[in-house]
């Protein structure tokens, strides 16, 4: 029937358009740094200098920063998301309580990047400078560590949520098991759940490190934009996304231009590749994730 | 395993409990504290002409975030316009399609682009869209938008339709309702409420996006509604405002953050509102 044929032509074209999309997203991403790759080769990777006026172009600081601010944030956000999936999944029976947590999670879940941001750069700033000057090094305020908490606080609902889910599918007789021999809570969750769910919230951890590494404007609000190697935690540093966001719209020289749409190269291959993977083995604990 | 391991035993079972409850606590204690600071600094500035006035000069006090409201809402209802049909008719074909090696391609590009980081979103559509129109406008701006709320939406509407029972489908190829009717007069109608649960919480989402608009809508300080120009949008704005050395603008942005906040709860409060009313049971 014509209806349907046409009809069908119509859901198709809607998936080609999403595919023209992804795979014109790399190739544009692809050709239009080629320039710096041909300029440069590895060295850009590689390269330590940032410098635009002596178009001297090394991504290494930003490679460095944003490993260094997603990481420490997966560190700080790891045990909170665990103890809170732990906590709604398998400690607190009180419904009040669970739909507290719950909602808690869910608001800081809708709270837009750029309000983490202005509020990590006028009140959290703050209380790092005054630790940093109590520490006596220079008080900056911004810098990695700061960028770190943010993305830390932000990242925590995506991981909490993905951690209960995966807490949640275990099956109930093996823990049934478990307390039947005379074991403690903390003992089924360490010898019995943990175990068992262990690659799927790995896999989450994987999820929210691929959310971490593209945050942009939070983390360039509150990360103090230098673009130098970054000599500890406290110090200003700049990731991918933050160099991007601060740099393309000054960029007017083509290999300038080209260096910055090569570093979102970079951040688009990796934030694809963590993400299937990580779906990838999440999937055989929440066959249905979103 | 001695009997006096027992104690032991028990009081690390309470240890553990007691970290993993202080540690919760503690989780909400980053959300107390945002919500506390934007209302406190928010409140203050928002008045009647803090929504009818355009933003100050630096200097004076007073002063609107009108354009950056009417901005927001125009690039919101524009990406609707793109993303909600491409949307909607992708989730029908990856709810409806049969396993392929294409159908395959298409459920990973999906997930592609819904991790693509939204700085790249921005970079594509300013190499796409800004250089061959030749100037930061707002249409590229909803491009953004559309582009990341396009996997959104189809992901949602895929899950609604696959929980339509096959017996409504058969009932209606049986009264020899041809397919594509069938998807237009039935199936979708059944699944509308999640559908649109799901169009909601994509909005939700981009409403408060900054990093696509950077390069694209790039804000604008005067009113503007012609989308063919720059233009102004609430996180826009508040990007703008906390980065520039003037008390006034921060002011102006704690007022934005509080409706931007306001805005985005809304839109998921009703998502959530119209997901539980009218929800698919069978």
């Amino acid at each position: 029937m014509n209806g349907d044929k046409n009809f069908k032509l119509i859901i198709l074209a809607s998936a080609l358009v999403l595919l023209t999309i992804v795979f014109g997203t790399f190739i544009t991403l692809f050709v239009s740094s080629f320039e710096v790759i041909h300029q440069f080769g590895i060295g850009f990777i590689i390269g330590e200098s940032w410098n635009p006026v002596t178009q001297e172009f090394g991504a290494l600081p930003f490679l460095i920063g944003t490993l260094i601010t997603s990481f420490l944030a997966l560190a700080i956000s790891f045990p909170i998301a665990l103890s809170i999936a732990i906590f709604l999944g398998e400690l607190s029976k009180v419904k009040f309580f669970n739909s507290i947590i719950n909602g808690a999670v869910e608001l800081l879940a809708g709270i837009p990047s750029i309000i983490y941001g202005f509020w990590g750069l006028f009140v959290l700033a703050p209380v790092i400078r005054d630790i940093e000057m109590s520490l006596n090094i220079p008080p900056y305020g911004v810098g990695i560590l700061t960028a770190s908490i943010i993305l830390a606080i932000m990242i925590i609902p995506y991981a909490a949520s993905l951690s209960l889910e995966v807490i949640n599918m275990m099956p109930e007789n093996l823990k049934e098991a478990g307390y039947a021999l005379g074991t403690t809570r903390f003992e089924v969750i360490k010898s019995i759940i943990l175990p068992y769910s262990g690659s799927g919230i790995i896999a989450g951890i994987l999820l929210s490190l691929g959310r971490a590494l593209g945050e942009t404007m939070a983390v360039t609000m509150v990360i103090g934009n230098s673009n130098m190697i970054p000599s500890n935690i406290f110090s200003p540093g700049n990731t991918i996304a933050s160099l991007i966001a601060n740099e393309f719209t000054e960029a007017t020289e083509d290999l300038y231009l080209s260096s910055l749409i090569a570093m979102g190269l970079v951040l688009f291959i990796v934030t694809a590749v963590v993400n299937i993977f990580g779906k990838f083995v999440i999937r055989r604990f929440i066959p249905n994730i979103k | 395993m001695k009997i006096n391991n027992l104690k032991k035993r028990k009081i690390k079972d309470n240890v553990f409990t007691a970290v993993v409850i202080i540690t919760t606590l503690i989780s909400t204690l980053p959300l107390t504290l945002i919500l506390y600071y934007l209302i406190k600094m928010g409140v203050s500035s928002i008045s009647w002409e803090f929504f009818v006035n355009l933003p100050s000069p630096p200097g004076v006090t007073g002063g609107g975030i009108s354009n950056a409201i009417v901005g927001t809402l125009i690039l919101i209802g524009f990406s609707m316009l793109f993303s909600i049909p491409l949307g909607v008719a992708l989730g029908v074909y990856l709810s409806e399609s049969k396993k392929s090696k294409f159908t395959g391609l298409v459920r990973i590009s999906v997930e592609i682009l819904q991790a693509t980081p939204s700085i790249v979103v921005g970079i594509i559509v300013y190499l796409w869209v800004v250089i061959t129109m030749g100037s930061f406008s707002a249409f590229s701006g909803a491009v953004a938008l559309a582009i990341m709320m396009f996997p959104l939406i189809a992901k949602s509407t895929e899950e609604t339709l696959k929980m339509v029972p096959n017996s409504i489908k058969e009932a209606s190829f049986a009264l020899g309702v041809p397919y594509y009717k069938t998807v237009l007069k039935v199936i979708l109608p059944t699944g509308m409420s999640g559908v649109i649960n799901g169009i909601l919480l994509a909005v939700a989402r981009v409403a408060g996006e900054t990093a696509p608009l950077l390069f694209t809508a790039f804000g604008n300080p005067f009113m503007n509604m012609d989308i063919s120009k720059p233009i102004n949008s609430l996180p826009l704005l508040i990007f703008n405002y906390a980065g520039s050395p003037y008390k006034e603008w921060h002011q102006l942005a704690w007022g934005a953050s509080l409706i931007l906040v306001i805005m985005v709860l809304l839109f998921n409060i009703t998502a959530k509102g119209i997901a539980r009313k009218w929800k698919i049971k069978y």
